[in-house]
């Protein structure tokens, strides 16, 4: 598509003589090779931070100093820094792990049967209040997780599940985002007649939703459950401020307990302490999960299909 | 047709007046519940705390006042606002500029991979961007130290100065975040008709001119979304600052944003009602910013 670009304008060149406001372009080269290598910048800006984690979870600390950037250390040291790592407080790093799981899957679990429904009650179906609904869902769709984090915590301190399991879960599965985006879909790929005909036919609510919108929904069902696991998987503030103890924490907060505990990065860390190619090695595996499905999904992430789907 | 759309569901709701009212709210109702109780209840309790004394008892803008006269509050609005300035013009310009380069690329193919690249630090996203900029920036074990050498800096210590954490925190969302608008960015300008592009190009108009006079007018609706967006998140800063302020050997403060102030409020100070009344002024520019955006753009046609 884009290479016919060129075209018109080079037959046209040829046919008329040479207009007096284009001139002639020595840079065509530039023209070619800068935005290219503005490219190319960002790529190595985006991409090398993660070459160079990948890398360093291969390598001992000195290495990491010493070696090249960019070098690969061995599967030896690979297998050293784990079983540093998971010597850490017993295996710690594998029960944050395991937590960052139960919490993005249980809420992402409660997300999809409450939004699904909601989300397609909204777009197909007349009730009091569906205005009202949107509206608000729109609103606090557009507000960062972030900002109710510490009103949060004082509600969920009041009813005393501070440091329990519903206190990152239920504040997780609250995701208007996923509501919104099950409302888009219905609304522009479920035609209302099929719904009319199923109720005709003396299909209840209920029937025509299971009959008709859920085999249709998978797309949505996929697209909602992608941006609730990355955005429980990656939330740092709330279980910060939530669970007290570290055999609670998930992933995200884990890590960053471990840098307290690097020399390098706070002089203070005393015994036990951490060195920062396990660092690495744990950030490698705190984020391992999102990746993956960052590759899985790589198709439709890129496909700027995505156009208005995104919230970051 | 979203009106026609409506009037076929009115018609509907008059034929069967109850039972597609009931069936409807039955549909909504979990999600109604965690909207209340994860919305609305906590906006209320924060409201609540603003506006009372440790003892309970209505204390009008006292702890608005208060907390604004702490020595730290001045500071992490001044530092919030540079932030904001970097990070939002950054995002722009470069974001914009990315994408129309994107979209000139004559190869498909290899432009999606470019997305895809640029993408993948959102993986990263929270705790793991933080740790991994650390180690960037320490110019003992970072790929780019002999650019940060170049630049004069030799130790981590001299990276993180505190005149330079507006920058790095930027960088670092930017890092993130901008890749996914990349990513929206790109898929707006193919929904730019392309006779449009056609009747530009036989004028004799050039990539330069197309960007400017036709491309970036019909991108200028999802800029200002970007930029409401980022900036309703960017002003609630706080993973990297707390990050970074653990790690800095005490050169960044616990304090650089309102966020890390209310929470220390909270949690070291335990004044909970100073760090509500800032979280409710937090909540309030949030709020604001949504709802101007949602009732002026048309962007979300609620029909």
């Amino acid at each position: 598509m884009r290479t016919d670009a060129v075209a018109p304008a080079a037959v046209g060149g040829r046919a008329v003589p040479p207009r007096p406001r284009r001139r002639p372009r020595p840079s065509r080269a530039a023209g070619q090779v800068l935005p290219g290598l503005l490219l190319l910048v960002f790529v190595v800006f985006f991409v090398l931070p993660v070459v160079w984690l990948l890398l360093a979870a291969t390598k001992s600390d000195a290495q990491l100093v010493q070696d090249n950037p960019l070098s690969f250390g061995s599967w030896h040291q690979l297998r050293v820094n784990w079983d540093e790592l998971t010597g850490f407080q017993g295996n710690v790093i594998l029960l944050w792990l395991r937590n960052s799981a139960v919490y993005a899957f249980v809420a992402l679990a409660i997300t999809l049967v409450v939004s699904i429904p909601a989300g397609y009650a909204m777009a197909m179906m007349e009730f009091r209040g569906r205005r009202a609904l949107l509206v608000m869902t729109l609103v606090v769709m557009l507000m960062p997780a972030t900002t109710l984090v510490v009103p949060l915590f004082l509600e969920i301190n009041e009813v005393h599940l501070v440091g329990t399991l519903w206190s990152v879960v239920l504040p997780f599965s609250f995701y208007p985002f996923g509501v919104y985006l099950t409302y888009i879909y219905f609304s522009t790929a479920l035609p209302r007649d099929l719904l009319a005909a199923a109720r005709i036919d003396g299909c209840s609510e209920f029937g025509a939703f299971r009959r008709i919108a859920l085999p249709l929904a998978a797309p949505i069902i996929a697209l909602v459950g992608f941006f609730s696991f990355v955005a429980n998987w990656t939330n740092f503030f709330l279980p910060y401020v939530m669970l007290p103890q570290s055999g609670q924490y998930p992933a995200q907060v884990g890590i960053a307990l471990l840098l307290t505990d690097v020399p390098q990065f706070n002089p203070t860390a005393g015994a036990g302490t951490v060195l920062r190619p396990e660092l690495a090695l744990a950030t490698l595996l705190a984020i391992g999960p999102v990746l993956l499905v960052f590759l899985f999904a790589q198709r439709f992430l890129v496909s700027g299909l995505l156009a208005g789907a995104t919230k970051e | 047709m979203t009106s026609a759309t409506t009037g076929s569901a009115r018609a509907r709701a008059r034929r069967a007046p109850w039972r597609a009212v009931g069936a409807g709210h039955a549909f909504v109702a979990g999600y109604v519940i965690l909207l209340v109780a994860f919305g609305l209840v906590p906006v209320g309790y924060g409201i609540y705390f603003a506006f009372t004394n440790a003892d309970n008892y209505f204390a009008g803008f006292s702890n608005f006042v208060q907390s604004a006269k702490d020595f730290r509050y001045v500071p992490a609005l001044e530092h919030i606002g540079v932030y904001l300035v970097i990070w939002l013009i950054a995002l722009v310009v470069l974001v914009t500029g990315l994408a129309l380069v994107l979209h000139q690329l004559p190869v498909r193919r290899l432009g999606g991979l470019v997305r895809f690249f640029y993408y993948i630090p959102g993986a990263l996203a929270g705790a793991a961007s933080v740790l991994v900029w650390l180690f960037m920036l320490d110019p003992t074990v970072s790929p780019a130290s002999s650019f940060l050498h170049l630049l004069g800096y030799g130790t981590f210590g001299q990276v993180i100065a505190p005149g330079h954490l507006a920058v790095l925190f930027a960088m670092i969302a930017f890092w993130t975040g901008a890749g996914g608008w990349i990513v929206v960015m790109y898929g707006a300008l193919n929904n730019i008709p392309h006779d449009i592009m056609e009747a530009a190009r036989i004028d004799g108009a050039g990539a330069w001119r197309i960007a400017r006079y036709i491309q970036i007018p019909m991108l200028r609706k999802w800029i200002v979304y970007m930029v409401i967006l980022a900036f309703a998140t960017g002003a609630q800063l706080f993973v990297e600052p707390q990050l970074v302020s653990e790690a800095s050997m005490g050169v960044a403060g616990r304090d650089y944003s309102p966020n890390q102030l209310a929470y220390d409020f909270a949690f070291q100070n335990n004044n909970v009602n100073y760090a509500a009344a800032i979280s409710v002024e937090l909540l309030v520019v949030s709020l604001v910013v949504a709802a101007i955006f949602v009732t002026r753009s048309r962007f979300f046609d609620a029909n």
